[in-house]
C-alpha cells in the first residue's frame, strides 16, 4: 500500500510527445481512473508507474521511493493486462502462485497465500484448471488474483474490462471495486469508456494528447468540467458557445445565458456553457411558463426512445441541443413541435479560456 | 457420383505408387540386409549374419560411433546457441538486425559442395585443418541456421505481454525465460534441435571434404566401403541409419504438428 505520485512527467517517441509534463497524485488506498481517447497517452504513464518504460523527465515515487529508473520487477507493483496474460503452460494455481515463487518463498506458504487470493476472487475451486479452460471473466479474476497475490505496494490495470461483453462488463466492475476496497490497495487504471470510470474510480484523470486536461473526484468534474473536452468526454453535455458578459454570456442571436460565476476573462471575450442533456426540461411552446432559469426556444427535429429514457433533440437557429427525458409516462412531445427548454442556472457550466 | 468414385479410387493408387515409389528400394534393402546370398540373390533366406558382421567391421562401427557422437554434440551446440540467437533476434532492436537475420537464409540454399569447399580452404588457412573437430565445427555452422529458423517461427507466435506478466510479478530475466518463454517454445527447440540432429547424421558432403582416413564419419566409410566393394553389412548398418533417422523424422513431424496447439 503507497501513494503514488508522478511529478513533471515528459516522454517522447520521436517527433510525438506522448506526456507533457504530467503531475498527478495518486491517493493512497484510492482507486484511480486515468481517462482519455487513443493515444491521449494514458497507457504510456501507466506503463511508467509499472516500469517497462522511462520517463525523459520528471519523477515518479512509489511509497516515499523515487523509481524513475527501477526496472519493472524491482518495483513491487501488481497489473493485469489487457488480454490478461495468463502463462498457457501453468495451471491457475501455478499462475496466481508465479510471482511467490520467482521470490523463493516456501511451499506451504505460498500454497496458502495461492488458495487465499483465488477465493478472494471466488475461483477456489479451480486452481488445477488451465488458462485455456475458463471464460473470459475468470481469466479476468486469475489475472487480479495473480497481481494482488504478492502485495504489490501498487496495483495498475490496463483496460481491465475492455475484453469482457457489456453484461460481464458491469458485474466485474462492481467486483473490481470491492476486491479493490477489500484489499485497500492504491490502484490505478486506465480505460476509454467514461462510464466504467465513473462508475469505478473515487478520482479520474483526465488525459489529452499527452497532458493532464483536468482532475478530481468523478462527480466533481462531471458537475464542473472546465473545459469543453472534459465536459463532452466524461458524460453527454451541449456545449453553448457566444460572448462573455457579466453573468454568463450572450449568444449570437442575442439572448443572455446566466451561470453562476461571470467569467474572470472578462466581458467581451468568447466564452462557452456546458448544458447536461438530463439537467434540461423539455415543454411544448403552448405550455409553456415564465421561468428565472435560463430558457431557448427550438423545434424537436428527432425523438430516440431508448426504453427507460428519450433523446430529444432540438434544433435552434442551426445548433441542436440534446435533452434527456425519463420515460414516465407524461406526454409525448412529437417531431416538428415548437418547445421551449429551461434548465436552472446552477446547471450551467461555465467554460472559460477558450 | 461414378466419375467421383473413379476419381477417388485413381487418388488412392496415385498415393500408394508414391509410397511406393518413396519406400520400396528401402524395403528390398532392408530385406537383403536379412538376406544369406551377399549378391541379393533369391529364394530369400533369413539371416542376421550381416548384422553380426557388421560387429566385427572396427572401421564402420568407429565411424558410426563418430557420426553420433558428432550429431549429438552438435545437437547440443546448435539448439543452445541457436535458441540464444533467436531469443535475442526476438528480444533486441540493434542496428543491422534485418540485415543478419536476413543473412540467415542464404546458408540453407547454398549448395554443402560449395559450403564444403569453402570450409575445407578455410580451415587451412586458419590453420584448423581436418579430422573431427573440423567436421563438428562445419556441422555447427550447417545446422545453425535451422535451428534459428525453427525457433524464430515459433517465438513469432508468443504474446509479448506474457514477459511483461512475469517481470511485473518480479521475475528477473533469467526466471522469465526459463519459466514462461523457455516452455512455449519448447516444441520449436525440439524440432530445431532434431533438425540439428539429422543435418549432421545425415551429413556427406561437407563431412567428406573435412574427414581424415582415420578420422570420418558414417557416410563417408560407406562411400569408402562401396567403392572398395559392395558387402551386405552396408545394407546393414545403412538399415540401422534409415531406422534411426525416420523415427527422429517422425519425431519432428509430431511436434510441429502439435506445436501450434497448446
Amino acid at each position: 500500500m503507497a501513494e503514488v505520485q508522478v511529478a513533471g512527467v515528459s516522454r517522447s517517441f520521436g517527433a510525438t510527445k506522448a506526456l507533457d509534463d504530467v503531475s498527478i497524485a495518486f491517493p493512497d488506498g484510492g482507486f484511480y481512473g486515468l481517462l482519455g481517447p487513443s493515444g491521449s497517452g494514458k497507457t504510456t504513464l501507466l506503463r511508467m508507474v509499472a516500469g517497462f518504460d522511462f520517463p525523459d523527465s520528471g519523477s515518479i515515487v512509489i511509497g516515499g521511493e523515487g523509481v524513475e529508473r527501477v526496472p519493472v520487477e524491482k518495483r513491487r507493483i501488481g497489473m493485469v493486462f489487457q488480454n490478461y496474460a495468463l502463462f498457457p503452460n501453468m495451471s491457475v494455481a501455478d499462475n496466481v502462485a508465479f510471482g511467490l515463487s520467482v521470490r523463493g518463498e516456501a511451499k506451504a506458504d505460498i500454497a496458502r497465500e495461492v488458495q487465499r487470493a483465488l477465493d478472494l476472487v471466488q475461483l477456489g475451486k479451480l486452481g488445477a484448471r488451465r488458462p485455456h479452460q475458463l471464460s473470459g471473466g475468470q481469466r479476468q479474476r486469475v489475472a487480479l488474483a495473480r497481481a494482488i497475490v504478492t502485495k504489490p505496494r501498487v496495483l495498475l490495470l490496463d483496460e481491465p474490462l475492455s475484453a469482457l461483453d457489456k453484461a460481464l462488463r458491469v458485474d466485474m466492475q462492481v467486483e473490481l471495486k470491492r476486491i479493490q476496497r477489500e484489499v485497500g490497495i492504491t490502484t490505478i487504471f486506465v480505460t476509454h469508456d467514461q462510464e466504467e470510470a465513473l462508475t469505478m474510480a473515487d478520482r479520474i484523470g483526465i488525459l489529452r494528447d499527452g497532458r493532464l486536461v483536468q482532475e478530481g473526484p468523478p462527480e466533481e468534474i462531471y458537475d464542473r468540467p472546465q473545459s469543453e473536452f472534459a465536459a463532452t468526454f466524461l458524460g453527454d453535455a451541449n456545449i453553448l458557445r457566444g460572448e462573455a458578459t457579466e453573468s454568463g454570456i450572450r449568444l449570437a442571436d442575442g439572448t443572455a445565458i446566466a451561470a453562476t460565476a461571470g467569467p474572470k476573462a472578462g466581458p467581451g471575450g468568447k466564452a462557452s456553457c456546458a448544458v447536461r442533456p438530463e439537467r434540461i426540461r423539455i415543454v411544448s411552446a403552448a405550455d409553456a411558463a415564465p421561468s428565472d432559469g435560463n430558457m431557448l426556444r427550438g423545434r424537436v427535429s428527432k425523438r430516440i426512445f431508448a426504453g427507460n429514457s428519450s433523446t430529444y433533440f432540438v434544433d435552434r437557429s442551426g445548433e441542436t441541443v440534446k435533452v434527456l427525458v425519463r420515460n414516465d409516462g407524461s406526454r409525448k412531445l412529437s417531431e416538428g413541435q415548437d418547445v421551449v427548454l429551461c434548465w436552472s442556472v446552477e446547471s450551467t457550466i461555465l467554460i472559460q479560456g477558450l | 457420383m461414378a466419375l467421383t468414385r473413379v476419381l477417388e479410387w485413381l487418388g488412392r493408387i496415385y498415393i500408394w505408387l508414391l509410397l511406393a515409389f518413396l519406400y520400396l528400394p528401402i524395403v528390398i534393402m532392408a530385406l537383403m540386409s536379412f538376406n544369406v546370398s551377399p549378391f541379393y540373390q533369391l529364394p530369400f533366406e533369413w539371416t542376421t549374419r550381416w548384422y553380426v558382421a557388421l560387429m566385427g567391421n572396427d572401421q564402420l562401427i568407429t565411424a558410426t560411433w563418430n557420426s553420433i557422437r558428432i550429431a549429438v554434440i552438435t545437437t547440443l551446440i546448435s539448439t543452445v546457441l541457436g535458441t540464444a540467437a533467436s531469443l535475442a533476434l526476438y528480444r533486441y532492436e540493434f542496428r543491422g538486425k534485418k540485415f543478419l537475420q536476413a543473412l540467415l537464409f542464404p546458408p540453407i540454399a547454398i549448395p554443402w559442395l560449395i559450403t564444403g569447399t569453402a570450409m575445407l580452404i578455410f580451415f587451412f588457412a586458419i590453420g584448423i585443418g581436418r579430422g573431427l573437430h573440423a567436421i563438428l565445427l562445419g556441422h555447427v555452422a550447417l545446422a545453425l541456421p535451422y535451428v534459428i529458423v525453427v525457433v524464430s517461427a515459433r517465438l513469432q507466435t508468443f504474446a509479448p505481454e506474457l514477459e511483461e506478466a512475469a517481470r511485473s510479478l518480479g521475475a528477473n530475466q533469467w526466471q522469465v525465460t526459463r519459466r514462461v518463454t523457455l516452455p512455449w517454445i519448447m516444441p520449436g527447440v525440439i524440432a530445431g534441435g532434431l533438425f540439428a540432429f539429422a543435418v549432421s547424421f545425415d551429413q556427406f558432403v561437407v563431412s567428406y571434404f573435412l574427414s581424415t582416413p582415420g578420422q570420418t564419419t558414417l557416410p563417408v566409410e560407406i562411400y569408402a566401403a562401396i567403392r572398395k566393394g559392395f558387402t551386405p553389412e552396408i545394407n546393414a548398418v545403412s538399415t540401422v541409419i534409415i531406422v534411426v533417422s525416420m523415427a527422429l523424422m517422425l519425431l519432428t513431424a509430431r511436434y510441429f504438428k502439435f506445436g501450434g496447439e497448446k
